[in-house]
């Protein structure tokens, strides 16, 4: 039978004055067409339900489910995912694909190295030591490791790198400037005033500006050897170098042969004392060719043979001797 | 009777858990409706100690969820459809616990029915040593006499109301004093026992725990009597759904409770036996229209009573509310009559102060207050409950009286029989306390 839906049936009388069908029809009818769901609600909870309310509502299992079940799920989906090898390393390939994309956009690239205040030879030595391929990902150089490498080498003083606007990787260098010249065993080499290499030097006249040390250790005292050299001013342009003597004192060599001993202590003082005699009595001029100022309270002169014998001749002539 | 010590101590201790935890829950299982109260104690000083705290001990809680339903199964206040009772329980239970946001394990309850019966006890001993010392206390509950009480009943209180050293009597506490013999006056309670193990058994099935037990009538008198009251002595008549409890307090303890197994569902099941009509509607007629004193203009007022038969075009009674009166009338009549025959029993005519008040739901007929001294005597008033903490508006009524009462016996409980100690004669002969005490005495 076709169910009669109620309200429509109990609509108010039309114009024809049919019957309005009584609530208790309407009801009838209600509940057969529901069936067992017009039963009045039971509003006690469940046996069940109201074990799971009870539940719900102690503190600690409020806490755990709110606060440590879901971190225990999502630890245990990603742990399940990556207990598989697969995942693991599939996941592995995608981070770094996405990193190596991220690294080599067009940003993050550089692709020129620019050298500052380094002169060709040392200019070319860096390029060298840096050896890269441009364009490079600026994060796969290293620049400390690179500027360790640079500042290693003997003729940057110091150095600085870094990575300019427009992917250019920047060199700042400030070079050591060469002091004096050495010799040693090995061949000329350059030195700066703190007694450091800066290059080797293929032949004396390449730097005829700079002054000649030699002797064992006289790189260790570049200083006390500029010193000197800055005293000895009226006597530079006879002066052909310095020599270390038992790694303790210096040797003054003028051209001529001639030589100045410094005393360990106070060696400017001596050469000093020296200037003054070479520039009151002409000392240097004369046929010398030791002045030992090792003790300078008792300067000592070494002549040449022909001075000597000249002096004894004088002597004798002095004395009235006669040949 | 030790196993109603260990079932009594038992409950008490759980009693204790529950305030140590900080919430209880409060369970009025009524005839007309099952009242669940979630109380949270907090503060210092809820145990009660010795004297009474600040409020008569109230200050020390407070009611944090309330919730009631309609009851189901309970018939005079017992228990007579379990599952269905259980269902209610739940039911209260739940929604008191969702206002209250907390789970709650302890429940304390009260019930009405069992048909109640009150015995005094006396007992007396010698003192052992000078002064009174807690053991004498004890030998001399332990020596009251105890009435035979019939197989299938069950004690549910008794009380120490009164302590007699040598001549004096009136001690509240005769601990410390000196003197040779000692008396003690007990109230004791019986109940039936079935009632008490089929609520025990409703609400063990709600996975609760039993913190306590009262009696209707006890925990109604605690509520509905003001102090003054409870001292010069007073009967609280709480007129329920399906009993009518009777309780007499004297110097703030129980000293007499009955009850009388009729109520205001009697009044309702009258009405729809008069005017045809069906429980719910009866109900609702009783509750609006209700009253005691007709007058002439209840001749006039008619009340649509509607057959519910469907048919509203030909079924539309109506009553004048003389006749709803008419009906009421006779049965509160009756009512008062068995509470009137109760205080006659218990002789509460020889009281120095006659007050009675009357409380609960059934109470709130209009015109009780006329009618009442004509059948009980000169000093009647209609009582409502104390105002507690956080109770909520809808539960402060007169119907509340037994719930509110159970909350101030659950903060500021009077000491019982089994809150003291077990004498010593009574333990076995094993016990490690008896071997001490041989100890003590021979070496």
């Amino acid at each position: 039978m076709r169910p009669i839906d109620p309200i429509e049936f109990a609509k108010g009388p039309t114009v024809g004055g049919s019957a309005r069908v009584s609530e208790a029809v309407a009801r009838a009818l209600r509940a057969r067409r529901n069936h067992g769901a017009a039963r009045p609600h039971d509003p006690a909870p469940s046996r069940t339900a109201y074990r799971m309310n009870r539940l719900w509502l102690t503190p600690s299992f409020r806490f755990f489910l709110r606060r440590i079940a879901p971190v225990l799920a999502v630890t245990a989906c990603v742990g399940l995912w990556f207990a598989s090898e697969a995942n693991r390393t599939g996941f592995m390939e995608r981070v770094a694909t996405i990193k190596s994309e991220i690294q080599n956009r067009p940003e993050f690239m550089v692709k020129l190295m620019a050298i500052d205040g380094a002169t060709g030879p040392l200019a070319e030595e860096i390029r060298t030591i840096v050896a890269q391929d441009f364009p490079v990902s600026s994060f796969e150089l290293d620049l400390p490791e690179k500027l360790a490498e640079i500042e290693s080498l003997d003729a940057v003083q110091s150095a600085r790198l870094h990575i300019r606007a427009g992917g250019i990787l920047q060199v700042d260098v400030t070079e050591r400037s060469p002091a004096v010249i050495w010799r040693s065993a090995q061949g000329l080499e350059m030195l700066d005033a703190e007694g450091r290499r800066v290059s080797a030097l293929e032949s004396r006249l390449d730097r005829p500006d700079l002054p000649l040390i030699a002797g064992v250790g006289a790189e260790r005292d570049v200083a006390e050897a500029l010193a000197i050299l800055r005293a000895s001013g009226p006597l530079l342009p006879r002066l052909r170098g310095l020599v270390r003597v038992g790694e303790r004192r210096w040797n003054l060599v003028l051209d001529r042969d001639q030589q100045v001993l410094l005393p360990e202590t106070d060696p400017l003082g001596a050469l000093a004392q020296v200037v003054a005699l070479d520039q009151s009595r002409d000392l240097l001029n004369r046929d010398v060719i030791t002045v030992d100022m090792r003790r300078p309270n008792r300067p000592t002169l070494q002549l040449t043979d022909a001075a000597r014998e000249e002096m004894r001749r004088l002597r004798s002539v002095k004395l009235g001797v006669t040949n | 009777m030790t196993d109603l010590y260990e079932a009594q101590r038992a409950m008490r201790n759980m009693r204790n858990a529950a305030l140590q935890r900080g919430v209880v829950a409060i369970l009025d299982v009524g005839s007309s409706k099952i009242a669940c109260l979630v109380l949270r104690f907090d503060g210092e000083g809820f145990m009660g100690g010795d004297g009474v705290g600040a409020l008569a001990g109230q200050s020390s809680f407070r009611v944090i969820g309330a919730a009631t339903t309609r009851s189901r199964g309970v018939r005079f206040g017992e228990i007579d459809a379990m599952a269905e009772t259980e269902r209610a329980i739940r039911t209260a239970v739940q929604a008191a616990q969702k206002m209250a946001q907390t789970r709650v394990d302890h429940v304390i309850a009260c019930f009405s029915g069992g048909t109640p019966r009150s015995y005094g006890l006396a007992g007396q001993v010698e003192v052992e040593a000078d002064t009174v010392s807690e053991q004498d206390v004890a030998r001399v509950l332990a020596a009251s006499e105890v009435p035979d009480y019939g197989q299938h009943r069950e004690v549910l209180h008794a009380q120490p109301v009164n302590f007699q050293l040598d001549h004096r009597s009136g001690l509240k506490d005769p601990r410390g004093q000196i003197g040779r013999s000692l008396a003690a006056d007990m109230h004791m309670l019986t109940v039936d026992s079935a009632a008490i193990q089929n609520l025990l058994y409703c609400i063990k099935r709600c996975d609760l725990e039993v913190a306590g037990l009262a009696s209707g009538a006890y925990v109604a008198g605690i509520s509905a009597l003001v102090e003054d009251e409870q001292e010069l002595g007073a009967a609280c008549v709480d007129m329920g759904g399906g009993a009518t409890d009777v309780s007499i307090f004297m110097k703030k303890h129980m000293i007499y409770a009955d009850s009388v197994r009729m109520g205001g569902d009697h009044v309702t099941s009258d009405i729809a036996m008069g005017l045809q009509v069906p429980a719910a509607t009866a109900e609702r007629i009783k509750t609006f229209y209700g009253g005691i004193h007709a007058t002439g203009m209840d001749d006039r007022e008619m009340i649509e009573v509607g057959g519910n038969s469907g048919d509203w075009e030909r079924d539309r009674r109506t009553v004048s509310r003389a006749e709803l009166i008419g009906i009421i009338r006779p049965r509160v009549e009756e009512i008062l009559e068995g509470v009137r025959e109760c205080l006659d029993a218990a002789g509460f005519e020889h009281m120095p102060s006659q007050q009675i008040v009357l409380t609960g739901g059934a109470s709130q007929i209009p015109g009780l207050d006329t009618l009442a001294p004509k059948i009980l005597g000169q000093n009647v008033r209609i009582g409502r409950p104390l105002r507690v903490q956080g109770l909520p508006q809808a539960a402060t009524g007169a119907a509340f009286a037994a719930a509110v009462g159970l909350c101030l016996f659950a903060a500021n409980p009077q000491d019982e029989w089994w809150d003291f100690e077990i004498p010593m004669e009574s333990y076995p002969a094993r016990s490690l306390k008896r071997a001490v005490r041989w100890f003590k005495d021979n070496w």
